[in-house]
């Protein structure tokens, strides 16, 4: 034989099957004790709703829209964000803050409206470093399910971390591994 | 024509009987639809169903419920009568064998009354079942025929010659079995088992022909040719919907159970408990009879298991692979076992 790239390939034998051999009976139960190793071997598998794969520091999931420490919104509706977004997932619709307002939104312009259409989203991360008031950031979950393309687009609501001081706990819940990163 | 009192007893008692049969039948039938992909699962490293209740249990419920729910499409081009009569007909079969099985212990009620856990103990046992497994054959012939479809016809046509094929091993590696028990009575089989201990020891070329023609009867892989996914699409019950497919699909988990039990009965001792003389507990009946049933169940459930394990290990055989083993090879392995079992008994006679 000439010269082969590995020195472990073997031979086909095509020699006709002997008696025994055709009854396939050994090579069966062969077969069978790796099939049963495998029910004692680890499951690879993560039970997706009830537990969670855990992500890097870095990884960058849902949208996730900022409060000061006093529970003020931090987005003034500048827009930057949506014009750096590659993919023209963000909509937003600018008003002005009221007298009285103050303890809402931290400066004098907020966003009235606030979407981020989460299948057209690709998770870059551009909104976040586009905006200059620090207001959106990208969280370490990623969106769920659903049954219709309305469902994906979320809203303001959906969007906007829960209020620092009335909620602490989900705010915390929230904020996640970030609040130690600074 | 009058009835004596205890002619009632012996009526209600084998209706129970019948009832508890059937349903046994058909809840096993449920739960080995969910062992088959819990182990399926297992044997993958994967976990299996286990979102309908704790671990998935409610599965089959969840899955005869679409079933039942789905449109009932009987095909234009087929043949009314026959199409509805293919299903009926493989249940019927698929439950009818479970009659001369004894399922466990006669139970002896106080009276002294004799209640024998078999609905009927007929003296050709063994050939009722042979012969109400080859009338199994129709259902799945007359399905593929009736349908009208191609493909339906040629699983039919497969179906029905691998079954009529594997019939004469499994009969041949009977014989043997018959040979030594003298007796086409279930319960004598048992009986003699219990005496002479189990006939696997003395059969296990036997036994091993009888599992292998029970995979094929049972149209179970590596003999599942009728229901060749990628060759045939769906096989005989291509054209079936709605609960007609499921009783097709239902009668296969059925045949399983009621041929676990049969290799169980004829090989395994049947409700016999091995190594341990139960009769010296002293148990009353009633618990002697749901020992042995259980005992019995136990070893139907491991049975159950192999089926479903070989049929994740194995790959399907090509046609003619299938009638080469059945033909060439079974068939003189299970004359030779049967040639060498005569001699041995003539010897040790004289």
């Amino acid at each position: 034989m000439s010269a082969r790239l590995t020195n472990r390939a073997v031979e086909v034998d095509r020699k006709p099957m002997t008696f025994l051999e055709s009854i396939y009976l050994w090579n069966i139960m062969k077969g069978m004790g790796i099939t049963i190793s495998h029910l004692f071997k680890k499951k690879p598998t993560i039970n997706f709703p009830e537990q969670t794969r855990t992500f890097s520091k870095v990884f960058r999931g849902l949208h996730v829209l900022n409060r000061d420490a006093e529970g003020r919104e931090n987005c003034t509706a500048c827009g930057l964000c949506a014009v750096a977004c590659p993919a023209e997932a963000i909509t937003m619709e600018a008003a002005e803050r009221l007298p009285g307002e103050e303890d809402l939104y931290r400066e004098e312009k907020y966003a009235a409206k606030y979407e981020i259409n989460m299948l057209r989203c690709i998770f870059c991360g551009l909104c976040e470093e586009a905006c200059p008031k620090d207001a959106i950031y990208l969280s370490q979950t990623f969106a769920p399910a659903n049954y219709g393309r309305k469902g994906f687009i979320y809203k303001k609501e959906e969007l906007l971390i829960p209020h620092p001081i009335n909620e602490k706990e989900a705010y915390e819940k929230a904020v996640g591994d970030r609040a130690t990163k600074k | 024509m009058y009835l004596l009192i205890i002619d009632w007893w012996f009526i209600i008692g084998k209706s129970i009987l019948i009832a508890a049969i059937i349903g046994l039948s058909f809840f096993i039938a449920m739960y080995t639809t969910y062992a088959e992909r819990k182990v399926a699962a297992w044997l993958q490293d994967r976990r299996g169903p286990n979102r309908a209740g704790p671990f998935g249990i409610l599965q089959p419920l969840a899955d005869g419920g679409k079933l039942f729910f789905k449109e009932e499409i009987i095909p234009l081009a087929s043949n009314r009568f026959l199409f509805i009569l293919g299903p009926a007909l493989a249940m019927v079969t698929a439950l009818v064998t479970s009659t001369v099985i004894p399922w466990a212990a006669p139970f002896v009620a106080k009276s002294g009354a004799v209640f024998p856990m078999q609905v009927a103990d007929v003296d050709m046992g063994i050939l009722l079942v042979f012969s109400v497994v080859s009338v199994g054959v129709y259902g799945i012939m007359i399905g593929g025929w009736a349908s009208n479809n191609k493909f339906s016809l040629l699983a039919a046509i497969r179906g029905a010659s691998q079954m009529v094929s594997y019939e004469l091993p499994m009969g041949l590696a009977l014989i043997a079995v018959l040979f030594m028990t003298g007796s086409l009575k279930m319960s004598a089989i048992v009986g003699y088992q219990i005496e002479n201990g189990w006939n696997v020891l003395f059969q296990p070329l036997g036994f091993i022909i009888f599992f292998v023609c029970a995979l094929a009867e049972c149209n179970r892989t590596p003999f599942d040719l009728p229901e060749a996914e990628n060759e045939l699409n769906f096989g005989y019950h291509q054209e079936y919907s709605s609960m007609k497919l499921g009783f097709y699909l239902f009668a296969e988990y059925i045949n399983m159970f009621i041929s676990s039990a049969i290799m169980v009965t004829l090989y395994f001792g049947g409700y016999d408990i091995p190594f341990v003389n139960e009769a010296s507990w002293g148990l009353s009946s009633f618990w002697m009879t749901f020992v042995s049933f259980s005992v019995m169940m136990a070893k139907v459930s491991f049975f159950i298991f192999v089926f479903l394990w070989i049929r994740w290990t194995i790959p399907r055989f090509r046609y003619d692979q299938l009638m080469n083993l059945g033909w060439k090879k079974l068939i003189p392995l299970a004359l030779i076992n049967m040639l060498i079992t005569a001699a041995v008994i003539l010897y040790l006679k004289k």
